[in-house]
């Protein structure tokens, strides 16, 4: 049976990427935001996971203002990374894995949660950046991604509960699944940060590392933020932390941290990441 | 549940947060051909095309002389007061050569050093600018 052994959370902030792509990791200003995720690239290397379903959201790049599906799941063979106005990134194609995709599609589908499904699309820097954290620069990404898109661009995106039960039912999903795969759900997007209007640049670190505790033990109570909270602490931007609680709600009742690290700044967004397990 | 059940009363709250344009339906429609406009910059060839001539591209789109003008003056404080997105106008400053830090920076009546140097110091604070009402 397919088994999710892991959660990752983790900012996918676009000037990461450009560092690694132009080699500037080392830089005195990049290296406190990439010193914390060498303990997760070692710790990936040993767990080896086969699939990683990847949430994500799509900035204006696969979905324009024509379609905005609120919950979006990826059932494609790759997907190739998109050129979002400065030419594609040079990274990897984002090979799929569509046997757990469409199985996991159908069981949400009969879970109550209507999924739009998506055969074919680019990948932006909401995909891309958190592999090139957890996996450096390979020549092929070590993994198979399902993409799973949520709206967090267009009012109202979904609710944190609603995130929370999407998880909850992605971990049936993947259970009911024969093949014997190590799957991991990666949430991401984040910390505070609000990239437009006067109160650019609002960073709540607070606010942040109460949520990145709040991600580990027993309760529930994150799902219940509202999403007026997100606004007002966090920025405008920061609203995309509902994505870590889809990461949250697959892992079970309780969930354990493995590792923890908060980094400010990253351009103009705080650096948020975390790694859990399933605690029972 | 964590939101209210009812329109309404979710919307209502969004223009007490200062300074910040929630992207709201009513947003949405307003800018919907300026989002598209910019997403038309996806494109190299409409990259190309909108470098050599700005006024020339936006003959093409159906925009109101006001956001027009705004694009040429790359005003995105007034962009996102006409409906647009940050993210569709990320392939506007993008295609200029802005970063995201740079071009954020230019809506907050700070220079990009004075931006950049609060960010390093560890960003804006949210305190005094979660409500206008509350003034907190």
């Amino acid at each position: 049976m397919a088994r999710i052994t892991a959660g990752i959370g983790c900012s996918h902030i676009p000037a990461l990427g450009v560092a690694v792509d132009l080699g500037k990791t080392e830089e005195a200003y990049w290296s406190p935001a990439f010193a914390g995720f060498e303990w997760t690239r070692t710790w990936e290397r040993e767990q080896k996971p086969d699939v990683v379903i990847l949430v994500y959201n799509d900035h204006a790049s696969a979905f324009d203002m024509r379609i905005i599906p609120t919950f979006a799941i990826g059932c494609g063979e790759s997907y190739q990374p998109a050129d979002e106005g400065w030419g594609p990134r040079k990274v990897p194609t984002v090979v799929g894995h569509p046997d757990l995709a469409w199985h996991i599609a159908q069981s949400l589908i009969l879970d109550e949660f209507d999924m739009t499904i998506i055969n074919e699309m680019d990948v932006d820097h909401g995909l891309t950046v958190p592999l090139s954290m957890m996996f450096g620069q390979p020549d092929e990404w070590p993994v198979r991604v399902i993409p799973l898109a949520v709206n967090v661009i267009t009012y109202p995106p979904p609710s944190g509960n609603r995130c929370w039960a999407l998880g909850e039912a992605i971990a049936r999903a993947v259970a009911s699944f024969p093949e014997d795969l190590n799957v991991q759900v990666w949430g991401t997007g984040g910390m505070s940060h609000q990239l437009q209007g006067p109160r650019a640049g609002l960073i709540n670190r607070e606010w942040d590392n109460r949520f990145l505790a709040g991600l580990s033990g027993d309760s529930d109570a994150l799902r219940h933020i509202p999403h007026l909270e997100y606004l007002r602490e966090t920025g405008s931007e920061g609203i995309e932390m509902v994505m870590w609680l889809i990461m949250r709600g697959a892992l079970g009742q309780a969930a354990r941290e493995l590792h923890r690290h908060y980094h400010v700044p990253a351009s103009n967004t705080a650096v948020g990441h975390i790694v859990l397990e399933p605690a029972g | 549940m964590s939101e209210p059940r009812n329109i309404h009363a979710y919307l209502a709250e969004f223009d007490d947060i200062p300074g910040t344009r929630v992207y709201t339906a009513k947003r949405a429609r307003q800018g919907y051909q300026l989002n598209q406009f910019a997403m038309s910059l996806m494109k190299p060839e409409n990259r190309e095309r909108w470098k050599a001539d700005n006024r020339a591209y936006l003959e093409d789109w159906k925009l109101t002389d006001e956001q027009k003008q705004a694009l040429l003056d790359r005003d995105y404080n007034r962009l996102l007061d006409l409906g647009g997105n940050i993210y569709f106008l990320a392939k506007v400053f993008s295609t200029d050569g802005l970063s995201f830090l740079q071009a954020v920076s230019t809506m907050t009546g700070m220079s990009v050093e004075d931006y950049q140097a609060m960010m390093i110091t560890g960003g804006r604070s949210p305190q005094g600018v979660r409500s206008i009402k509350d003034r907190n």
